[in-house]
């Protein structure tokens, strides 16, 4: 049993203890919620310490036998993109423990669920076979229900079922497509199949079906235009540690999924359409910008910039430029940081105020300056101002995707996502305007600001925010070997 | 004559036909239960006869016969015991009331 | 000019960095005395001061252009490359003193102006990073480290126009500060990109030489010098972008002075004037420049002559002036240019100072609600009044020289040009002695008794008004254009006396002297009644005072009706009803169909028995078909 087992297994295992404590007890629940979540994070941030750069490729992999009938192995490993969001998402984990530390709502219940979450996040993220990814991304529905169905607000019912049948319905054309390479290659197995050439076996289905059939499956969990629209539902009304790791991990996914199957397996594929999905990212750039300024809810505002963000991601990862991958990568793990700490500070407000409608709130930054400022820390990162790592990767990607030789038409769809940044520009500040600026209304002048422990666990992000801003090596470095490897199908 | 196979199946199917029949229309949940027991009789019968045609070294058939009475009686006594449950319940073992699991 | 030990210029932005850092993070620091967060930040700010005086020295000395490589920042692979290292060139130099003795004066100013202020540390640190980072833009040899610095200017520039952001319009005008500049910079990245991509290298001094070597196409070239300069636009305020400006006039007025007068809105100046060597490529470029310079001079000069706030003046001043500059540097290069941004920086600080002043002591901006202040602030007033006059363009005042330099340039190039130039001056100098004689001559109409500043007001007023003076002087011998590009020096008493001896520079004096007097006539003499004027011209009076409807034009028209209730809305709805809509009908339709299906689920088991029964009775029958 390696680390890379421990650190995924160690939330489950969290989550099987607290169903055995007694629900009176809430404070060991929490504990144990907080020990389960601290160390995954402590192992992960020590793989990311001892992963070597030099070498690339999968490292701390384990490899056993699961269904030998079907050649089915439990067979886990890393790279640097998914040890980078491994990393993010157990710290966004150990972070949703802190954010949730006031649940009072059946917290036994609310944890396990929370745990297991983890697990099936860090599941997929792990995964080097096909059958064992699937599950871990089908296992995650389950948590996420249950959280958004029972500690959500507003039509929280609906937002969890239709989040449910939105990722089934890409579950099963990602099924489809793990079964045509099945089919094809008689493997699961990643590494393996990245070593296979396609067009000299026999083909389960066309490549370019199979091609699509994975898209729509990772399309609808990125998400991009038009299955997007579960997004801002189950996002406003989850709980904020719900949010938390939809927004910064559990999106983020999909773009993997995009840039070690779509990408990696289907370059001729991938080259050939990616006009039309850089279309699409691009829609989902200045659509999705367009939509956000509309919001009146915080939290949909916030929401729906995941989808303005998550086409900076599309846009750098089918321009297929070494740099551009680079940009989407590093746009994964920034919008992870960003969005994390928009969500964890939209909750503290919304439950400080009792209040979510932007036209109602106002002239908050008097009586809350802290989380003002956190909250202006958080904006300035999702528009992308320097400093922060929202503006490495976002400039990264425009500067690999308008440079790139791969795509011929990137460039000019580069040039119209540029307005992007304008967009978001617009509704952050239009946000800080009505919400924090402008004269105080006196309803909200006992409203708390934020108390020691938010303080931390935002300022742990706010800390990653400026340090991967200021400094981008850190995070480059390892991700230097997976994007290079990767250009080099289609020539570098 | 000696009687033969066919006239076991015979027996075996007409027995099992006014089984089926009761099971369809009666409205009694009791005379339901019994019409059930003349079903797995039936279908005894043919095994038995099967067995004794067909393998008469193997006495296969025969075994699952048997199989079949024990399952039937603890079938009777679960299907009673529901039975006995939904009087209680509600007072009647009237079928046409009985319709709760329905959309 | 190897003399330099790199680190000391490593600190020349680092100093005001670490005061950024002192006050905001360490924000307990200075708790209960917080008018030490202003001294931390002087301290830092007036040791740069002295290392960029050191640096100008040395390179005035040596002039030789210092490169200093620094260290690896973004970097992948081979594909790209970008270094955080420092230019030291005469431009840089020069920039670094304006900047680094600006940010000084307006510093100490603000002690008092900003004195009994909550905020004291937010004050100070957002005036420390400000400082660091247009120290940065101006030091940076990268064009991605150029655009991050003047994102983060723009940034302290909108939280300190925002200051007291519990004051709506204030707040307001700090989101549309920003946003407007950011359509600038969505050219200016556009520009970044480009470059990239046809040159692979952000470097500044590599794409010069690249482009110097004919290694970029010259549509390339036009194209991003274009969006360069549309960076320009927006951070200069030119016209069309320029309408962020007077409303950034909500922010405290040394802030005003610093950034909105004095340096960052130079910026897009002196990075027309950085990338000046890519510019000379493009014919195109250069006359896009000098025309959207002239236009903005005249335009926002129109507007200047009828406003009543005295910062609004102020405000369109500088946007008027800032065209000059871009005029100076599209006719006549970068000395033409940076020559009118140095001596502009100390006279518009001054002038900002002058009213900030005035409003200390009368608690208004309006013009009309002032009167008779010469006497009751007489330091005020002399400053003020040679501010005025630099500006104006009055021998032997800094404003002169600089100013009549773009209009011999322009004179040389384009005529029309000049006349527009010519119209400038004109204006400027009525338009500041309408500020000077409404608000210090006459009868006072301020319901409190105004009063002379404070010293820690004046001395730094005192300062700059000295350098309104002879800031011009500087350029007397040809030196300061020398250092910028290579031209033949003269004596100074002929830069000084001898410039008189062309017939120019009567024009310009004259026309400048003309302004005034119009102004005495209007506004002291009372011989002509401004009422009537604005009566008899009406048509221009209304289209001036309502600035050109721009903003209303912006704000109304395409960013409420044409894009938030039009193209977004539509959107908006578009994304409910019929992607929504789509998705929920489909769902509805399930839910409807097994209303209806779910009626075979009648509950009754012998009916399901008998089903059951009729479908194993067709199946055998069809198996039996089959066989």
């Amino acid at each position: 049993m390696g680390i890379l087992s421990i650190i995924l297994f160690m939330p489950v295992i969290g989550a099987l203890l607290i169903v055995l404590i007694p629900a009176s007890n809430v404070r060991l629940t929490k504990y144990t919620a907080f020990v389960f979540t601290l160390i995954p994070l402590m192992l992960s941030l020590y793989l990311f310490g001892s992963y070597d750069r030099m070498s690339g490729g999968f490292q701390f992999e384990e490899f056993a036998q699961w269904i030998p009938a079907i050649n089915a192995n439990y067979h886990i490993g890393v790279d640097g993109l998914s040890l980078s969001l491994v990393l993010l998402t157990t710290l966004l984990s150990f972070i949703s423990v802190l954010v949730s530390w006031k649940t009072s709502f059946r917290p036994r219940a609310f944890f396990a669920w929370l745990l297991l979450l983890e697990t099936s996040i860090l599941g997929v993220f792990v995964s080097l076979d096909l059958l064992l990814f699937f599950i871990f991304w089908e296992i995650e529905l389950i948590p996420m229900y249950f959280l958004i169905a029972l500690w959500g607000s507003g039509r929280r019912e609906y937002s969890a079922i239709k989040y449910v049948l939105y990722t089934l319905f890409g579950g099963a054309f990602m099924l489809a497509g793990i079964l045509s390479l099945y089919f094809t290659a008689g493997t699961f197995s990643v590494v393996e199949l990245y070593q296979t050439d396609f067009s000299l076996l026999a083909q389960a289905l066309p490549l370019a079906a199979t091609f699509f059939l994975f898209f729509i499956g990772f399309a609808v969990k990125l998400p991009v235009f038009p299955f997007h629209t579960w997004l801002p539902d189950a996002h406003t009304d989850a709980p904020t540690a719900a949010s938390i790791m939809l927004a910064g991990s559990l999106i983020k996914m999909g773009g993997y999924g995009m840039f070690r199957i779509c990408l990696g397996l289907f370059p001729d594929e991938a080259q050939h359409y990616a006009p039309l999905i850089l279309a699409l990212a691009v829609v989902n750039i200045v659509y999705g910008g367009a939509i956000t300024l509309k919001q009146t809810d915080i939290k949909r505002l916030i929401a729906y910039s995941s989808v303005s963000h998550m086409g900076f991601v599309l846009l750098g990862l089918f321009a297929l430029s070494e740099l551009s991958l680079l940009g989407a990568s590093l746009q994964l793990i920034s919008h992870g940081l960003i969005t994390g700490l928009l969500f964890a500070v939209t909750g503290i407000l919304i439950h400080n105020t009792h209040e979510r409608h932007i036209k109602k709130l106002g002239g908050l930054a008097r009586q809350v300056p802290v989380l003002t400022a956190i909250f202006v820390v958080g904006g300035v990162g999702a528009m992308a101002v320097p400093g922060t790592s929202g503006f490495i990767a976002e400039v990264t990607v425009f500067l690999g995707a308008f440079s790139t030789s791969v795509v011929s038409s990137a460039p000019v769809f580069t040039l119209i996502s540029l307005t992007g940044i304008l967009l978001a520009a617009a509704y952050i500040l239009t946000t800080l305007l009505k919400v924090f600026f402008g004269p105080p209304k006196p309803t909200f002048d006992h409203v708390h600001d934020v108390t020691l422990m938010e303080k931390i666990y935002c300022g742990v992000l706010v800390v990653c925010i400026f340090a991967i801003g200021l400094y981008p090596k850190l995070i480059i470095d390892i991700l230097e070997p997976v994007v290079a490897s990767m250009a080099l199908l289609w020539g570098g | 004559m000696a009687p033969g196979l066919e006239h076991y199946l015979i027996l075996s199917a007409v027995l099992f036909s006014i089984g089926l029949f009761g099971t369809v229309v009666k409205r009694s949940a009791v005379l339901i239960l019994i019409c059930i027991e003349i079903m797995l009789a039936a279908v005894n019968i043919a095994l038995v006869a099967f067995s004794r045609f067909i393998t008469p070294v193997e006495l296969t058939g025969q075994l699952f016969a048997i199989f079949v009475i024990v399952v039937a009686a603890a079938e009777v006594a679960i299907g009673l015991a529901i039975i006995l449950a939904l009087y209680r319940q509600r007072h009647t073992i009237d079928t046409k009331k009985i319709d709760l699991l329905k959309w | 000019m190897s003399n330099i030990p790199e680190i000391l210029i490593w600190l020349i932005p680092g100093l005001p960095l670490v005061s950024f850092g002192l006050l905001l993070l360490v924000v307990r620091l200075f708790r209960n005395r917080s008018v030490w967060n202003g001294y931390v930040a002087i301290m830092a700010t007036a040791a740069s001061f002295c290392l960029s005086i050191w640096v100008l020295f040395n390179i005035i000395k040596s002039s030789e252009i210092l490169l200093i490589p620094g260290f690896d920042w973004l970097t992948l692979g081979n594909v790209i490359n970008v270094k955080i290292g420092l230019i030291v060139d005469p431009l840089t130099a020069i920039m670094l003193v304006v900047v680094t003795s600006v940010s000084l004066l307006v510093q100490i100013y603000s002690l008092g102006y900003m004195h009994g202020s909550k905020s004291f540390n937010r004050y100070y640190a957002f005036i420390s990073l400000f400082t660091m980072a247009m120290l940065g833009l101006v030091m940076a040899d990268n064009l991605l480290v150029m655009f991050m610095c003047w994102e983060i200017v723009g940034f302290c520039s909108y939280q300190l126009i925002g200051f007291w952001f519990h004051r709506q319009p204030a707040a307001r005008a700090a989101r549309k500060a920003f946003f407007i500049t950011r359509i600038g910079d969505f050219g200016f990245l556009a520009a970044i990109i480009l470059i990239f991509s046809s040159t692979g290298t952000l470097n500044v001094m590599e794409i010069h030489s690249m482009a110097a070597a004919g290694l970029v196409s010259g549509t390339i070239i036009t194209w991003a010098t274009l969006g360069i300069f549309m960076g320009a636009m927006g951070k200069s305020s030119q016209f069309p972008l320029h309408t962020w400006l007077p409303d950034a006039m909500e922010g405290p007025t040394p802030v005003s002075a610093l950034i909105h007068a004095a340096t960052m809105v130079a910026a897009g100046v002196f990075l027309v004037a950085r990338m000046y060597p890519l510019f000379e490529h493009s014919q195109t470029t250069l006359a896009t420049v000098a025309i959207i310079g002239g236009i903005t001079a005249l335009f926002a000069g129109t507007i200047a002559l009828v406003m009543n706030d005295i910062k609004k003046v102020l405000a369109y001043s500088t946007i008027s002036q800032l065209g000059y500059m871009m005029l100076g540097l599209g006719l006549g290069g970068v000395a033409v240019g940076i020559f009118h941004l140095f001596t502009h920086a100390f006279f518009k600080a001054l002038l900002f100072m002058g009213a900030g002043s005035i409003n200390h002591s009368t608690g208004t901006f309006d013009m009309r609600k002032m009167g008779g202040l010469a006497r009751l602030m007489p330091w005020t007033f002399a400053t003020f009044i040679i501010g005025s006059l630099s500006l104006a363009g009055i021998w032997p005042m800094a404003g002169f020289f600089s100013k009549e330099e773009i209009l011999a340039s322009a004179m040389a190039n384009q005529p029309v040009l000049f006349v527009l130039a010519l119209a400038t001056a004109f204006m400027t100098a009525f338009y500041m002695f309408r500020v000077v004689f409404m608000t210090f001559t006459g009868r006072c109409k301020s319901p409190v008794k105004p009063h002379e500043s404070g010293r820690i007001m004046v001395i730094p007023m005192v300062v700059l008004a000295v350098l309104a003076i002879c800031a011009g002087w500087f350029n007397a011998t040809g030196g300061f254009s020398g250092l910028l590009v290579s031209d033949k020096a003269h004596g100074w008493l002929y830069g000084i006396f001898g410039i008189l001896s062309h017939p120019l520079a009567w024009i310009s004096l004259l026309v400048a002297s003309g302004g005034i007097l119009l102004a005495w006539a209007m506004y002291y003499k009372r011989w002509i009644s401004p009422l009537k004027v604005s009566s008899r011209f009406w048509a221009p009076y209304v289209i001036f005072s309502h600035k050109y409807w721009i903003d209303e034009l912006y704000e109304k028209y395409i960013g409420q009706k044409l894009l938030n209730s039009g193209l977004f809305n539509l959107f908006n709805r578009f994304d409910s009803i019929v992607i929504d809509g789509v998705v929920n009908d489909i769902a509805n339709l399930n839910l409807s169909s097994g209303k209806i299906i779910r009626r075979v689920q009648s509950g009754n088991l012998q009916l399901y028995a008998l089903f059951f029964l009729l479908g194993v009775a067709v199946i055998s029958i069809l198996a039996m078909l089959a066989r």
